[in-house]
C-alpha cells in the first residue's frame, strides 16, 4: 500500500490564529480515511489546502507522487481530487443531470457520451429519477448527493468529503455509507472524509486522524482512535464510550 | 454535414422546430410584402437581435455583464471604413481583420478582468472604462475623422453589389437576416456543448465551477473574445449601412445600454431572448414614435422612457424576461434560465 496522498508538516495561518499547525499524514491507495475533531479543530482549512483552494503556509501536499499545494483548485482536480463542499453548491439553476455532466466533461467534449457517464453516477447516487429536475428544486439530502455525484463524474482517484453526511436522518446516512463503500470496493476509490457523525466514521474509515486546535491528537484504526484519552477528553466524551 | 443538422436539432421538440422554420419563413418573405419604412425597422431589429445574441455570450451564459459592448461594434466598424476608405478594401476583407481587432481587445479586458479575479460589479465598470477611452481616443484619431466624424463615400448605385455592400434595404436586410441566423446556430451548438456547459457552470458558481475542474481563466477568455469578435459583424454592418461613424455616437455608453435591453426584456441566458427582446423593443419604439406623431409631438429621447417602462414591466411580471414565459405559453421547452 503505497500513500496516494501524502501530507507533510502542513501549517496555515489566519493572522494571529494558527487554524492547522503541522499536520502529517499520509493516505494510502485504496482506503476510506476519516479526519474527525470538534468545531474549529482546522479539518475543512487542512481540506481546503488539499483542494487547491487554500495555500499552505508550510509543509507540502504530495498527490500521485507530485506536489500539489498551491496549485489551483481547478489543476487539483484534473490531476485526480474531487470534492464536495461543506455547505452544498450545486449548479442551482441547470438541471440534476447537466450538474453531473459538467462533472464528466472534465475527461471528454463529447456531451452525449458525459450524459451517458452522468447517468450512471447519478443512478449509483438514487438521484436518476430527479435528473430532469433544476437543483434548486432538492431537498438538502438530496443536493448532498448530488455534491458526491458532480464530485464522482470527474472520475477522480481521490475523493474528498466534507461532512457530507451532516443534517442527514439516520437512515438516508446509511444509504450514503454503502454507496461510499461500494464505490471504494468495486472500483478501488480512495476517500477521504471530514464527519462529525461517528455512526458513519466508525461504519466506514479503515483510519482515522483526530485533529484539535488545528493539531493532530491521535491517528490510527477506528476501534484503537476512540479509546485514547486526548481524543475522549477533547471530542467525544467520556458517555461515547459508554 | 447530417452530424451536424443532427445536432442542432436534438432536444429540440417538434413544435419549436415548425415554428423557428415558420418565422424564419414569414421573415425571408418580408421584404416583398412590407414598403422601404418598415423594412428598416426591421433591418434594426435584426441588427440588435444579432448584438443581443453576441453580448448574451458573456453575460447569459458565462455570467459576466459587459456594459461596454459598444467598444467592440466601435472598432469593429472604424476598422472595415478604415480599410475601405483609405486603402479601397471591401467590408468583407475588412471583417477578416476587424474581427482579431476586437478579439484581441476583448482578450485584453479579459485578460486584465479575470487574471486578477475582477467580477461582478468591477467587470462592468472596466468594460465601460475601455469604451469611454476608445470613445475620447477616436475624438482625437484624426486619421479616421476625429470627432468630425468618419464618412463613407455614398454614390447612387444601379444594383445591389453584396461583396462591397452598397445596395437598396433589402441587401442589407437579407445580409444582417443571414447574420443572426447565423449567430443564433453557433449560439446553439456552443450552449449544447462543452463549452457552453462550462460557461453555465461558471455563471451558476465559479468557485464550485473549479473545483470540479473547469480551468475558469481559460472559458471565461473565450467568452469574451468570442463575444467580442461577434460584435465586430454588427459594426462593420453599421458602418456600411450608415455610411457614418461619429466617437461620440458608436462608442457612446448609452449604444452599450441599448444593446442588452434586447436581452434583457427579451430573457438573459435564453437563446430566442435576444431576437423577442429586439422585436418588443424596437417594434414598440417604431409605435410609439408613430403614435406621437399623429398628434404632433416630437419628444427628443422618448424611447428611452419607454425602453426604462418596458425594463421595469419585466422586472416585475417576468423577472427571466419574455421568453421563458411565452416559450411556456406556446407549449416548448426552453429550459429555465
Amino acid at each position: 500500500m503505497s500513500a496516494l496522498l501524502s501530507i507533510s508538516g502542513v501549517s496555515k495561518r489566519f493572522r494571529g490564529l494558527v487554524a492547522v499547525d503541522n499536520v502529517s499524514f499520509d493516505v494510502p491507495q485504496g482506503v476510506i480515511y476519516a479526519v474527525i475533531g470538534p468545531n474549529g479543530a482546522g479539518k475543512t482549512t487542512l481540506f481546503n489546502m488539499i483542494a487547491g483552494e487554500f495555500v499552505p503556509d508550510g509543509g507540502t501536499i504530495s498527490f500521485d507522487g507530485a506536489r500539489i499545494d498551491g496549485h489551483p483548485p481547478d489543476e487539483v482536480c484534473r490531476r485526480g481530487i474531487g470534492r464536495t463542499f461543506q455547505l452544498v453548491r450545486p449548479f442551482p439553476a441547470l438541471s440534476v443531470a447537466e450538474n453531473v455532466m459538467i462533472g464528466a466533461l472534465l475527461h471528454r467534449s463529447d456531451v452525449a457520451e458525459a450524459r451517458a457517464r452522468a447517468y450512471d453516477v447519478l443512478k449509483r447516487l438514487d438521484l436518476f429519477d430527479k435528473r430532469e429536475q433544476p437543483a434548486s428544486a432538492l431537498t438538502l439530502p438530496d443536493r448532498k448527493r448530488l455534491e458526491v455525484a458532480r464530485a464522482l463524474a470527474t472520475e477522480p482517484k481521490l475523493l474528498l468529503l466534507d461532512e457530507v453526511m451532516a443534517g442527514l436522518r439516520p437512515t438516508e446516512t446509511d444509504r450514503i455509507v454503502s454507496v461510499l463503500r461500494e464505490l471504494n470496493r468495486e472500483t478501488g476509490l480512495t476517500i477521504l472524509l471530514i464527519e462529525h457523525v461517528m455512526r458513519a466514521v466508525m461504519a466506514l474509515a479503515q483510519r482515522v486522524l483526530v485533529l484539535h486546535h488545528g493539531a493532530a491528537i491521535a491517528e490510527g484504526a477506528p476501534e484503537e482512535v476512540v479509546r485514547e484519552r486526548a481524543v475522549i477528553d477533547s471530542y467525544l466524551g467520556a458517555e461515547a464510550l459508554a | 454535414m447530417s452530424r451536424f443538422v443532427v445536432r442542432l436539432t436534438e432536444d429540440v421538440s417538434r413544435r419549436a422546430l415548425t415554428l423557428l422554420v415558420v418565422f424564419f419563413a414569414a421573415m425571408v418573405i418580408a421584404p416583398f410584402a412590407l414598403n422601404d419604412y418598415l423594412l428598416t425597422v426591421l433591418i434594426l431589429i435584426f441588427y440588435s437581435a444579432y448584438l443581443g445574441l453576441a453580448w448574451n455570450i458573456l453575460m447569459g451564459f458565462a455570467g459576466y455583464l459587459s456594459l461596454g459592448h459598444a467598444l467592440y461594434v466601435g472598432l469593429g466598424g472604424y476598422t472595415a471604413a478604415a480599410l475601405y476608405v483609405h486603402f479601397g478594401i471591401g467590408p468583407w476583407i475588412g471583417l477578416l481583420v476587424a474581427i482579431p481587432v476586437t478579439m484581441i481587445s476583448g482578450a485584453i479586458i479579459g485578460f486584465l478582468a479575470f487574471r486578477f479575479g475582477v467580477a461582478g460589479v468591477y467587470f462592468a465598470i472596466l468594460t465601460i472604462a475601455f469604451a469611454e477611452f476608445a470613445r475620447i481616443g477616436f475624438d482625437h484619431f484624426n486619421w479616421v475623422g476625429g470627432s468630425g466624424g468618419f464618412f463613407l463615400p455614398v454614390k447612387q448605385y444601379a444594383h445591389n453589389d453584396l461583396w462591397l455592400l452598397r445596395g437598396s434595404p433589402a441587401m442589407f436586410y437579407y445580409v444582417i437576416l443571414a447574420a443572426t441566423v447565423v449567430a443564433f446556430l453557433a449560439c446553439r451548438l456552443m450552449l449544447h456543448s462543452r463549452i457552453g456547459y462550462f460557461w453555465q457552470a461558471i455563471r451558476e458558481d465559479e468557485g464550485a465551477a473549479r473545483a470540479i475542474g473547469v480551468d475558469t481563466f481559460r472559458y471565461k477568455m473565450y467568452a469574451v473574445v468570442i463575444s467580442a469578435g461577434m460584435s465586430a459583424f454588427a459594426g462593420v454592418f453599421y458602418a456600411f449601412y450608415y455610411n457614418n461613424l461619429f466617437p461620440e455616437q458608436v462608442f457612446h455608453i448609452l449604444r452599450s445600454i441599448e444593446l442588452i435591453l434586447g436581452p434583457m426584456i427579451g430573457g438573459i441566458g435564453t437563446l430566442f431572448g435576444p431576437v423577442l427582446g429586439a422585436f418588443v423593443l424596437t417594434s414598440l419604439a417604431e409605435v410609439l414614435h408613430a403614435v406621437l406623431a399623429v398628434f404632433g409631438i416630437d419628444v427628443p429621447g422618448v424611447n428611452r422612457v419607454l425602453y426604462g417602462v418596458c425594463l421595469l414591466l419585466v422586472v416585475i411580471w417576468v423577472p427571466h424576461g419574455i421568453w421563458p414565459w411565452l416559450a411556456r405559453r406556446l407549449g416548448l421547452t426552453e429550459p429555465r434560465p
